[in-house]
C-alpha cells in the first residue's frame, strides 16, 4: 500500500510554522523563512500539519 | 511523541497582558513597538521568519483560544483570503494606516492639532479611551501614539479574534502584515533565483 505523505504548495504557504509545532516527528522545517518544507523520510503522513494549516497549503498525497 | 514545552511557548501570556494594560494605561502601547522591530531584525539579520514559528504571542494565543479552547470552527479560509494580491494589499493597506497614525502624531507634536483620548477601531470607530490617560501625564505627541498604535494593535487583534472563530484558529498569520513583510524580507534576502 503507498504511503501517505504531506505535500507542501510553496506558493500559498506563508512560513507561519503552524505546522512544526504540530509534527510529531519533527519532520518539518521553514526553508530561509519562504516556505515550510518536509522531510519524506521523517513524514508518516499523520495529516495534523494539514489540519493546522491556516493557508491549507499542505496536501496528502500518495507516492 | 509530546513536545517539549520552551520558555518561548508562554509569550502568549505578555501578547494578553499588552492588551489588558491598554485598558489602564495607554502609555504601555509603546511596548508594541516590540512586535514591529524584534521580527523585523530577526527577518533582516537572520534571514529567517523564527519570530513567527516560535516567539509570536499572538498566534500563540489564537491556537490557544482556537485549538484549546475550542472557539474556532477550524473551517478553511476563503481563497481570495490566501492569495498573494490579497496578502500584498493586505500590507499595503495596512503600512498606508500606519502612516496616516504617525502623521496624526506629527499634527499634535508640531501643534497643528489637538491631542485625541480615542481608539480607532477597525479605521473607523472612534472609541472614547479617556480612562486610561490622565491628560498632562506625557507630553502630548507621545500619548498621540501611544492611542494610536493600541488602536493598530486592537484593531489587528479584533480581525484576527474574527478569523479565528470562523477559520482556523491562526488565520490571522495568513494576512499578517509583518508575516508578509518578513517572509518578503527572506525571499529578497535568499535571492529569487534560488529554489
Amino acid at each position: 500500500m503507498p504511503k501517505r505523505k504531506a505535500f507542501i504548495n510553496k506558493n500559498i504557504c506563508v512560513a507561519c510554522g503552524c505546522c512544526l509545532k504540530v509534527c510529531p516527528k519533527n519532520a518539518i522545517e521553514i526553508f530561509k523563512g519562504i516556505y515550510a518544507q518536509t522531510h519524506d523520510d521523517k513524514c508518516v503522513g499523520c495529516g495534523l500539519c494539514a489540519k493546522s494549516c491556516p493557508a491549507d497549503a499542505i496536501e496528502l498525497t500518495k507516492n | 511523541m509530546k513536545k517539549k514545552f520552551m520558555w518561548y511557548d508562554y509569550l502568549w501570556i505578555l501578547s494578553a497582558l499588552y492588551l489588558i494594560l491598554g485598558f489602564f494605561n495607554i502609555l504601555f502601547a509603546w511596548l508594541g513597538l516590540l512586535c514591529f522591530f524584534i521580527p523585523l531584525i530577526i527577518s533582516i539579520v537572520r534571514g529567517n521568519k523564527s519570530y513567527c514559528n516560535k516567539y509570536c504571542g499572538r498566534g500563540q494565543l489564537f491556537s490557544l483560544l482556537g485549538n484549546k479552547c475550542k472557539l474556532s470552527m477550524n473551517k478553511p479560509l476563503p481563497n481570495f483570503i490566501k492569495s498573494k494580491w490579497f496578502r500584498y494589499g493586505f500590507l499595503a493597506f495596512f503600512m498606508i494606516m500606519f502612516f496616516i497614525m504617525i502623521f496624526n502624531t506629527y499634527l499634535v507634536f508640531s501643534g497643528a492639532s489637538d491631542l485625541k483620548e480615542a481608539v480607532t477601531l477597525l479605521w473607523t470607530f472612534k472609541v472614547p479611551w479617556d480612562f486610561a490617560y490622565t491628560a498632562g501625564t506625557v507630553t502630548p505627541w507621545i500619548a498621540q501614539f501611544a492611542f494610536g498604535f493600541y488602536s493598530i494593535m486592537l484593531t489587528s487583534t479584533l480581525l484576527g479574534i474574527i478569523t479565528m472563530i470562523f477559520f482556523k484558529p491562526r488565520a490571522w498569520c495568513v494576512y499578517c502584515p509583518m508575516g508578509t513583510m518578513t517572509q518578503l524580507i527572506c525571499k529578497a534576502k535568499a535571492g529569487t533565483s534560488k529554489e
